[in-house]
């Protein structure tokens, strides 16, 4: 087989970040080629680099296609070369037609006046070509998930697709329409179609995968070949392989046996889709000084439990039952829960955590102003001091108090929503993601002010994606996936492995 | 004075310079407002061959746009929570309209008709907020909507013709001055006194502040700026009301109009309602995870700027000394335009209500200026327009390149 695509010591750096360094990519023609790795590995940035969402020039190494090296511009480029990426969050107008979604941008056109006539005659050939049966004028938004992952497709076979980039794409189909979506990827192998799945589901990867490039850490660490005969541990192995070393703080033990929330039967429906249950029956506590983990992968409905423990601030029809310090408490509202002792600090910390164009000082009191006020009036000095306070405990590094967040880098933006949360002072404090994105000197210093407020007498829930992180700091671990609690174990148990395991058995129990 | 010139000022030369210049970069709209208004006056002076800073011409300029200042005021909370209001000129005319059908077909004594109308406007602020902070239905639409159900009430309620006139004392709220006590031969002393203490008022509030800031940390404003800042304001506000004492002394308008700013300077810039509302504008998503009401607070902010509206709507009938059915008609675009050429955004938590205040004096000395010079209400309208956009431009381009 000939090789269709080498991406050769590809380096992205952004401020701050190395989001890849000297990756290594070969995909075969007419091959399906799987790509994994942990969530913040590099592979969604390893894409957008192929596809010239990130153009060249901001970016090192070489891209071979087809035999020539591309210096792509921008997406339209790279998709006049066959390259189509899908992405996980479809890029679809639910208000328009699928016939119309299938040619935007791409319109079967003379002189600018649309021909409707060959537009529906030719959305229905690639309909046929994906197998779906549906009328060519359906509005998008009346089909189902796993439908309008197919009418995606068909928008790509209608650009003359040879290299076609899924990313996560059954991560919120059901077993039905991805055993779908995998026969589809493998008809197109016998046609010559060339596709790079990227994908956290591993049975699926070990189902359709000729081969596979495992990325960590932002590099190249395994390229694996089906043929010789590899199992899902292997894959595992190669994706979490890596050693705790002095990333952590030292881990003293500070869990008291104080059970300072708990939590019964709670249930979360989808706010749109009413009939969607995204939280099923979880049931945890933490003691206070411990560092509760909860891991699992993206969807597994972690922020969805925090969120709707938090005021009630997702979802609907939520149902539980919910006491901190052994009384039942009222959570109903965000202040309601704060008054409450409890505080959340959110995965995104540009929509919901800070007011951007505010400056830290205005940033940080905002859960409890009042604190920081005579009656109705801003003491501004009090302000400034608390503020000044935070910046040095967390060590903010900003050119003065009075500086904009968003000119902040995300590690120092990270820490002004921890100190606008350690500032509301709460008994139990839910940290969503709380490194994502941000480089390893900062991520230190936040383990640290974590494994402090446990010393205080703090429970900490921590939600991430990064399992080493979770190991890192955590006392008690438990597994979501699905949206139910799938195993519990005490960190010092646990491993990479064992997380994962949980994981994909839950999986395939459900299947 | 000794700790007022801190450590800004007793830095090297050259690294003044360097934190002046970086100041300048960042606060660059907020000084700009201070200054292209003193230069449109200076223009407007020099071209209309000294006309408009006339004293009676100053008085007058005060009273054509108390009403749009009052506005501007509520306009600047809708506008920095991140809605908008577009009922407020219809609102205005509806609520006059009320006033004239209250006190001269009613015969209902003023003083209770003014509470009566200050209340209605409220009520009708609350009727649109609520739509707005409890369905999330776009203000734009719910405030297009109030702004034709109030143009049609105010036609039905004056039943399409003028009403008027008003008794004398109603009249004082807009054509009123400040009593002469000292009975100084040529102007009124109390006017005149009454400013120089604003003015003193002012730079004390300012040093205070500055130093309390130097005592947390070091301020980041360099004390030339400072300086130079607070001697405009000061003598900024004597010489205005040495010119108006010089013609009947400060207007009861003025004396309105300084105190709302002053409240809701106050109330914007150092209460914790303030801070919430900038917070809610600014992300609310972020506001609302930080335990702020903010579906209360849109709620009330639209409430205030209804009973605003009211209180403009009372000034401009007196003003005109009755109430028609075309009053208030697209006065919103001039509150609308003042709010935005001071400095707010239109998507929220940017704006203050000084600058909304400067920016409606813009738009009213460039008003009053032409109308002196001659220039025809055609090209008026087409100058205002390109300030509007030349305003807007500015602050984004401004932005992209902080």
């Amino acid at each position: 087989m000939a090789t269709i695509l080498e991406m050769r010591g590809i380096t992205k750096e952004f401020p701050g970040v190395k989001a890849l360094d000297d990756v290594n990519m070969r995909v075969e023609a007419g091959e399906i080629h799987a790509l994994v790795g942990e969530n913040g590995a590099g592979k969604s940035t390893l894409m957008k680099v192929l596809s010239g969402v990130y153009p060249h020039g901001s970016y090192d190494g070489d891209i071979v296609y087809d035999g020539e090296v591309e210096r792509f511009r921008g997406i339209t480029d790279s998709e006049s070369r066959g390259i189509i990426i899908i992405h996980q969050e479809l890029a679809l107008i639910p208000l328009l037609s699928v016939a119309e979604n299938i040619f935007l941008g791409n319109e079967r056109a003379r002189g600018g006046i649309i021909d409707w006539h060959e537009t529906e005659a030719r959305a229905a050939d690639l309909l046929a070509r994906v197998g779906l049966s549906e009328n060519p004028k359906t509005l998008v938004d009346d089909l189902g998930l796993g439908k309008q992952q197919l009418v995606e497709i068909a928008k790509a076979l209608s650009k003359d697709v040879r290299l076609l980039i899924l990313d996560e794409p059954t991560s919120s189909l059901n077993e039905q329409d991805s055993q779908k979506l995998l026969d589809l990827l493998t008809e197109f192998r016998s046609r010559g179609i060339t596709s790079i799945l990227i994908s956290h589901k591993l049975n699926e990867i070990s189902r359709v995968a000729d081969t596979i490039t495992v990325l960590r850490d932002g590099a190249t660490v395994a390229r694996l070949d089906c043929a010789d005969g590899i199992d899902e541990d292997d894959i595992i192995r190669a994706m979490v392989g890596r050693a705790l070393d002095d990333r952590y703080p030292d881990k003293i033990a500070h869990a008291t046996d104080d059970i300072a929330l708990e939590v019964r039967d709670w249930t979360v429906h989808h706010p749109v889709h009413a009939d969607r249950r995204v939280v099923k029956d979880v049931s945890f506590t933490v003691r206070r000084g411990e560092v509760l983990g909860i891991a699992g992968l993206m969807g597994a409905g972690r922020t969805e439990l925090a969120m709707s423990l938090f005021g009630r601030s997702w979802g609907r029809d939520i149902t539980g039952e919910a006491r901190i310090n052994g009384a039942p408490v009222d959570i109903s509202t965000v202040r309601r829960a704060i008054d409450a002792g409890l505080a959340y600090a959110t995965e995104d910390r540009k929509s919901y955590g800070l007011v951007l164009g505010d400056t830290v000082r205005h940033n940080v009191p905002l859960a409890r102003l009042e604190a920081v006020a005579d009656g109705m009036v801003v003491n501004r000095r009090r302000e400034g001091e608390v503020a000044e306070r935070y910046r040095e405990r967390l060590n903010i590094k900003s050119r003065s108090i009075d500086q904009d967040t968003m000119d902040l880098s995300g590690g120092n933006q990270q820490k002004v929503v921890l100190s606008k949360w350690l500032f509301a002072d709460p008994d139990i404090l839910i940290l969503d993601e709380p490194t994502r994105g941000i480089d390893v000197g900062a991520k230190f210093e936040i383990y640290t002010v974590i494994r402090d407020l446990a010393a205080q007498g703090k429970a900490i829930v921590v939600i991430s994606s990064e399992m080493p992180e979770l190991l890192g700091i955590t006392d008690r671990l438990y597994v979501m996936n699905e949206g139910r609690f799938v195993g519990e174990m005490p960190t010092a148990e646990a491993s990479q492995e064992r997380i994962m395991a949980a994981i994909i058995r839950s999986g395939e129990r459900t299947a | 004075m000794s700790d007022i010139i801190d450590d800004t000022a007793r830095a090297p030369a050259g690294e003044q310079a360097r934190a002046g210049w970086r100041f300048l970069k960042t606060h660059l709209r907020e000084y700009g407002i201070l200054f292209a208004l003193i230069a449109i006056m200076a223009f407007f002076q020099i071209a209309t061959g000294g006309i408009l800073l006339r004293p009676v011409n100053i008085t007058n300029l005060v009273l054509q746009n108390s009403y749009i200042v009052i506005m501007a005021i509520g306009m600047l909370l809708v506008i920095v929570s991140g809605h908008i209001d577009l009922s407020v000129g219809s609102v205005l005319g509806f609520i006059g309209a009320l006033a004239a059908v209250m006190i001269v077909h009613w015969n209902i004594p003023y003083p209770i008709a003014g509470v009566l109308c200050l209340a209605a406007g409220a009520l009708i602020g609350m009727a649109q907020g609520f739509w707005v902070a409890y369905f999330r239905i776009p203000s734009f639409i719910v405030t297009l909507a109030g702004m034709l159900v109030f143009k049609g009430l105010t036609l039905w309620l004056l039943a399409g013709q003028s009403v008027g006139p008003f008794p004398p004392q109603f009249q004082l709220i807009s054509s009123g001055f400040l009593p002469d006590i000292f009975a100084v031969e040529g102007m009124n002393l109390l006017s005149f006194l009454i400013g120089l203490a604003v003015a003193l008022g002012l730079v004390a509030l300012a040093i205070r502040t500055r130093q309390s800031q130097a005592r947390v940390g070091r301020p980041e404003e360099p004390f030339a700026f400072f300086a130079a800042k607070t001697a405009i304001v000061f003598f900024g506000i004597v010489w205005m009301s040495w010119l108006m004492a010089d013609f009947r002394g400060l207007p009861n308008v003025f004396i309105v109009m300084a105190l709302l700013i002053a409240i809701y300077a106050f109330v914007t810039g150092r209460t914790t309602v303030g801070r919430r509302i900038y917070a809610i504008g600014g992300n609310e998503k972020a506001a609302a995870l930080s335990g702020i009401n903010s579906r209360r607070l849109v709620f009330l902010t639209f409430a205030n700027m209804g009973m605003l509206a009211a209180l403009a709507g009372l000034v401009f009938a007196a003003r005109l000394n009755t109430a028609t059915p075309k009053a208030g008609a697209t006065f919103e675009l001039d509150v609308i335009a003042a709010v935005f050429i001071g400095g707010a955004s239109m998507a929220g938590g940017v704006g203050t209500v000084v600058g909304a205040v400067v920016g409606a004096f813009i738009m009213g000395v460039m008003n009053n200026g032409m109308s002196i010079l001659g220039i025809g209400i055609d090209y008026q309208q087409v100058i205002k327009g390109l300030v509007l956009l030349a305003a807007v431009i500015f602050d984004v381009v401004n932005k992209k390149k902080g």
